[in-house]
């Protein structure tokens, strides 16, 4: 067929720079911020050796502008590759995102929950639950964004394999999402364990939920302490948690738990994706580092109306959520309060973070609640 | 080494590798399978059989079609623009259907996908048009719309007509596959295109990204604004990536000839007016059709054709002439005879609600339009829903009358 135009002469998917590069002028997103037409110029050639390209990394990003109170980082990685081949994007994203972390820092790992101060006592009548989670993604595998059926399943036989081997507080069982009885849903519905499919547009959009519910599961154990999350948003996403203000039995349950499950694959040649940079290596660049999020269902009817709550949060950091999760409202004056980082802290120093910083706001709601001043009680910037 | 290396992982999998290597080399096993090997390497570490999709619970085309033993033959192949069949089918592996509604399940990615991919293709194409078979049936196209006969109806019963098809530009790529640069491509060459039209059909483009609220509004006011896909059948398929860069509407200053810019497909045309006058829908359709690609053919560019195929669009339900000409009509009592569904089935018609598909009909009104797309030619199609419309109308006059109504006979599928 006959083209008469010199743009088509180049190839028949030729990209010429200035016509490929995203329009980002409605765009708040970190992505968005940081990728000028220069910069995606020169990553437009390059791809990871599994085949990830610069347009895999944003189309998230560019397809959710993002609102303009929440800042969301808009783009994701396919594999462990993805952080090295486009570190030119990547690297100030992560550090505009955690707060300042620069490509030459260096990244603790601590899982030594002897390491923790405390932590056993908060308050039960106010902390009803406690909780850590994180994800772990297994070298070797592309990530959700990008993994093929064959490598999902693979990574779903592993994650099984070594779960089954679990033993005393660890025992437990695999629901995978296609398998699942009507029976087994609706308990997993009521203990609050089980993930959907994907709604949000942000997940959708990177291709994370293809092939649903294909080698998706929940693994947890018999006393439903411990839970497993299997090719939802990473490779594992693993929670522990109970009832209850004793964040320091939860935190040592998740430090045990993750440590076999890692000594598990190892015996059977994997490894998980890390290095001394950015720590644990995840899907999306806002969990990298520990990908932890340690937190506890907390009622603070009065501190939350007080006029300081935003900034007793920021200089304790700690985040706050509904108790739906991210993106939901609180419900009565009771918030999921956890710590704001992920990276260029430890875990140990993060739950620290939290088992301190939530005995504080416990304490302020009490003096609230008695009608007293909290003034001698605001916190430095930690 | 690194060769070693390679060769060894080409016979086995990663795991088995690392483990036999021990874990002092851990480090330096990643590092080769990571570095070291290519991403077509790494697809073949999984058998064919690992990738093959569970279709267990799916009703579609491309799942009735697609045995593990064609997976494994075209797994590995890619059009020429790199595009594979894994993309083509990631929609109906996300979309189980419904048990009512057989849906298609795949979409090209580019006009070779249908030849590279032709051993999935051709059943799903047979299976959805009434078996049509590529490999051996020519597909006619006749765009003469002086051939049409009897082409008005009464406005009585019909309140609008209506005829819409696609259009895609050869060389860039289909809407799940383009990139931001081929999308805007085909944007350029069909507004160039469409600032040609002149008399009747002389208009203008509204880009998506661009529009004021004013306009926005105007365009919903007249039933011609098309919004971000949300249907997962579409949005699975990845056409609705970069939204709205590149989308626009363009429509002339009468309202009766409008073009979709990069929805569904690269352009998809619409001639509509109200009433019964068809065959002026169907005379301004052809006429500004074919100005448009005596436009595009003064640049060098053309649509995508084929004789097997005729014109190539992005969802295999599409093909041929990609033409659904139809009216809204008023049919109180037709519509609540018993022998409704199988009169439109005898006369391959097919009734959508007002709202287009997959909607209700609302107060007796119905969308009645072709069933079939590709065999026959547009000519053929447009005589079909005619004929039909006046059937119908002709059985709403006798039941209005008290008189019985006959089913016809079932009129023949492909042309002879």
């Amino acid at each position: 067929c006959v083209m008469g135009n010199d743009w088509m002469a180049l190839s028949p998917c030729s990209k010429r720079n200035g016509f490929e590069y995203p329009d980002l002028s409605q765009h708040n997103n970190h992505m968005a911020k940081v990728l000028t037409p220069e910069m995606y110029a020169n990553l437009r050639d390059k791809e990871t050796s599994s085949g990830f390209g610069v347009d895999d990394v944003i189309q998230t990003g560019v397809d959710n502008p993002g609102h303009p109170f929440i800042m969301t980082v808009g783009c994701v990685a396919g594999d462990e590759e993805t952080y090295e081949v486009f570190k030119d994007l990547l690297d100030p994203i992560i550090e505009d995102r955690h707060g300042g972390y620069k490509p030459t820092d260096k990244h603790k790992t601590d899982l030594n929950p002897e390491n923790l101060q405390g932590g056993d006592d908060l308050d039960p009548n106010y902390v009803l639950s406690s909780r850590v989670r994180t994800g772990r993604s297994i070298r070797g595998f592309c990530l959700p964004p990008h993994c093929s059926r064959g490598e999902r399943r693979a990574i779903e036989n592993l994650a099984v394999e070594g779960l089954s081997s679990l033993e005393g507080e660890f025992k437990g069982k695999y629901y995978a999402l296609k398998n699942m009885t009507e029976e087994e849903q609706q308990q997993l519905i009521d203990d609050h364990f089980l993930f959907d499919k994907p709604v949000s547009p942000l997940l959708l959009a990177s291709g994370m939920a293809r092939d649903w519910p294909d080698a998706r599961g929940i693994w947890h154990n018999d006393d439903k302490t411990f839970l497993v999350w299997v090719n939802e948003e990473d490779h594992l996403r693993v929670i522990s948690m109970q009832k209850g203000g004793n964040m320091r039995e939860v935190f040592t349950r998740f430090c045990t738990g993750l440590t076999k499950i890692e000594s598990l694959f190892k015996e059977k040649g994997h490894e998980f994706m890390w290095n001394e940079h950015l720590g644990y290596v995840l899907t999306c660049p806002s969990n990298l580092g520990t990908g932890l999020r340690g937190g506890v269902h907390v009622k603070l009817p009065n501190l939350s109306k007080h006029q300081s709550f935003g900034e007793i949060l920021k200089k304790l950091r700690l985040q706050k959520r509904g108790t739906g999760g991210v993106d939901t409202a609180a419900v009565g004056g009771t918030f999921d309060i956890s710590n704001a980082d992920r990276l260029g802290f430890s875990e140990v120093e993060l739950v620290q973070m939290v088992v301190d910083g939530v005995k504080l706001l416990v304490e302020m709601e009490k003096r609230l609640e008695a009608g007293q001043s909290i003034d001698d009680l605001m916190p430095e910037q930690k | 080494m690194a060769s070693t290396f390679t060769r060894m992982l080409s016979s086995r999998n990663t795991a088995a590798l690392v483990a036999t290597l021990g874990a002092g080399t851990l480090a330096s096993g990643y590092l080769l399978s990571e570095s070291g090997i290519s991403a077509a390497d790494k697809k073949k570490l999984y058998p064919p059989s690992a990738d093959y999709p569970d279709l267990r619970k799916h009703n579609n085309c491309m799942a009735s079609a697609l045995t593990p033993a064609i997976y494994s033959h075209l797994r590995d192949k890619e059009t020429p623009n790199n595009w594979t069949l894994d993309q083509c089918i990631q929609t109906g592996v996300d979309n189980p259907g419904h048990p009512f509604i057989k849906t298609v399940g795949m979409v090209a990615g580019d006009e070779e996908s249908y030849e590279v991919f032709a051993d999935i293709f051709n059943p799903v194409i047979k299976d959805r048009h009434n078996g049509y078979d590529p490999k051996i049936m020519k597909h006619p196209t006749d765009l003469d719309s002086s051939k049409i006969t009897s082409g008005v109806f009464d406005d009585k019963y019909v309140l609008s007509s209506r005829v819409r098809t696609g259009r895609s530009i050869r060389g860039l790529m289909l809407p799940p596959a383009c990139t931001r640069a081929e999308r805007r491509e085909v944007e350029r060459v069909a507004v160039q295109a469409l600032a040609g039209l002149k008399g009747d059909l002389s208009g203008r483009y509204y880009s998506l990204t661009d529009m004021t609220e004013k306009e926005q509004q105007q365009l919903i006011d007249d039933h011609f604004l098309f919004d971000k896909p949300i249907s997962p059948l579409l949005t699975c398929a990845g056409m609705a990536r970069d939204w709205p860069d590149a989308r626009g509407i363009w429509h002339n200053n009468e309202k009766t000839f409008l073009i979709w810019i990069n929805e569904e497909d690269h352009t998809r045309v619409i001639s509509m007016e109200k009433g019964g006058n068809m065959k002026r829908v169907f005379d301004r359709f052809c006429r500004g059709l074919k100005e448009v690609e005596r436009l595009i053919h003064e640049r060098g560019w053309e649509f995508m054709w084929n004789e097997h195929l005729g014109y190539i669009l992005t969802c295999p339900s599409n093909l041929g002439t990609g033409l659904r000409a139809g009216v809204h009509v008023r049919l109180p009592l037709l519509s609540k005879d018993p022998r409704f569904s199988k009169i439109l089935d005898n006369l391959r018609l097919q009734k959508r609600g007002t709202g287009g598909v997959d909607t209700a009909a609302v107060g007796d009104v119905f969308d009645i339009s072709n069933l079939d797309r590709l065999g026959m030619s547009e000519v053929e199609l447009v005589q079909i829903v005619i004929d039909g419309v006046h059937y119908l109308i002709d059985c709403e006059k006798k039941l209005e009358k008290g008189q019985d109504i006959k089913v016809p006979a079932p009129i023949a599928q492909f042309r002879k």
